[in-house]
């Protein structure tokens, strides 16, 4: 595969959230607002990056009965490095994503691209894959984000242009499902073209 | 593909993550210990700043306990007291720090922490009317219970629990702030 399709895949063919259907409790939970939605998306492609190369890199030396353990060890590592510098430098978005954050460990994304892609290819390539997953994950999220945000407080990215309350059903669970739901049906009807 | 197991490598390879990733994060903690600090300093001086906006010097830590729970409190020079009150709201623990000037009445309240329903309840932090009503509240003429209970509280629309919380939390302040005044 080209080193140019190894990123587009996370968009279209291989989208985490809408092909993939992974990571769908931070996807569900986070997008309340597209600020929101976008945070979450970095700091899960901060994470699937590091992961990603790190286990391409210890993957050959690494014992087949133990690997999950490992690279478990790994994610969670890099986890609680990106909680430590976003408690210190960005504090207002640690306090909005709170318990997301370490929740990134037990993210099926993580894991998933370690397992099925960074621990048989290369560094250079699972550094790709890790860009192209993540990016797929983070704009899937802030558009969800969008959505949501405007569907029920009438606002993007906090910049409010429809006065009033919005509906409060898209700001909490149950739009969520709605929304994502909606999006995954328009997603892959417009990606089998 | 991975390496053949046996137990040597098994138990080698898992102690040796482990031991580098504890390092690393040994390494980071210690680099954003003082940032984190700031940061959380940074923040508490702020909600100081909005509750009793006329304090002068810098503001010193007490805990004080009424009945049967214990306060943090802030003696902030030349303003009054900052409480941090904790209540039970609608979706887990409400927290509320009030700013209490000398004369008795409340001068404003910050919303520190919630877990309240988005468009519902979290409205607290940014109902202006709502919020806005605490200025000024007179504790010995006006009753801190919202109006459905008989009080002066107007609730926000939907979030009656929430509302009824936050009169609470500011109710437990006074207590905090009476006790005070007492002792003194």
């Amino acid at each position: 595969m080209s080193k140019l399709g190894l990123i587009t895949k996370g968009f279209l063919k291989e989208n985490p959230t809408f092909v993939l259907v992974l990571g769908m409790c931070p996807t569900l939970a986070t997008t309340t607002s597209a600020m929101n939605g976008l945070e979450m998306g970095l700091a899960t492609m901060f994470v699937l990056i590091l992961s990603n190369i790190v286990i391409s890199l210890i993957s050959p030396v690494v014992p087949d009965k133990v690997h999950i353990p490992v690279y478990i060890v790994v994610i969670a590592t890099f986890v609680t490095l990106l909680q430590l510098i976003m408690q210190a430098y960005t504090p207002d978005a640690y306090e909005t994503l709170g318990l997301f954050i370490p929740l990134i460990v037990v993210n099926c994304i993580v894991l998933g691209r370690a397992e099925a892609f960074a621990s048989k290819n290369s560094v250079g390539d699972s550094a790709l894959d890790g860009i192209g997953i993540g990016l797929g994950f983070t704009v899937t999220l802030t558009i969800i984000g969008i959505v949501r945000e405007i569907l029920g407080s009438g606002s993007v990215f906090g910049w409010k242009f429809i006065p009033g309350d919005g509906i409060l059903a898209f700001v909490m669970a149950p739009g969520a499902f709605l929304v994502l739901g909606y999006l995954m049906v328009l997603f892959n009807k417009l990606a089998k073209r | 593909m991975a390496a053949k197991s046996n137990l040597k490598n098994m138990v080698l390879s898992l102690t040796l993550v482990c031991l580098v990733c504890s390092g690393l994060l040994g390494v980071v903690y210690s680099l954003t210990a003082e940032p984190i600090r700031k940061a959380e300093e940074a923040k508490v001086n702020a909600s100081i700043a909005r509750v009793l906006p006329e304090g002068t010097g810098a503001p010193e830590l007490e805990s004080t306990v009424v009945d049967g729970i214990t306060y943090s409190y802030y003696t902030v020079p030349g303003a009054g007291y900052a409480v941090i009150s904790t209540v039970g709201g609608f979706g887990g623990p409400l927290s509320l720090m009030v700013g209490i000037g000398a004369d008795g009445k409340v001068v404003n309240t910050v919303v520190l922490s919630h877990s309240e329903t988005p468009g519902l309840g979290a409205k607290c932090t940014t109902d202006e009317p709502f919020i806005e009503q605490f200025q000024g509240w007179d504790p010995a003429v006006k009753r801190l219970a919202v109006l459905k209970d008989g009080g002066d509280v107007d609730a926000i629309t939907a979030s009656t629990i929430t509302s009824r919380a936050y009169a609470k939390a500011i109710e437990n302040a006074v207590k905090v702030y009476s006790k005070l005044m007492e002792n003194e």
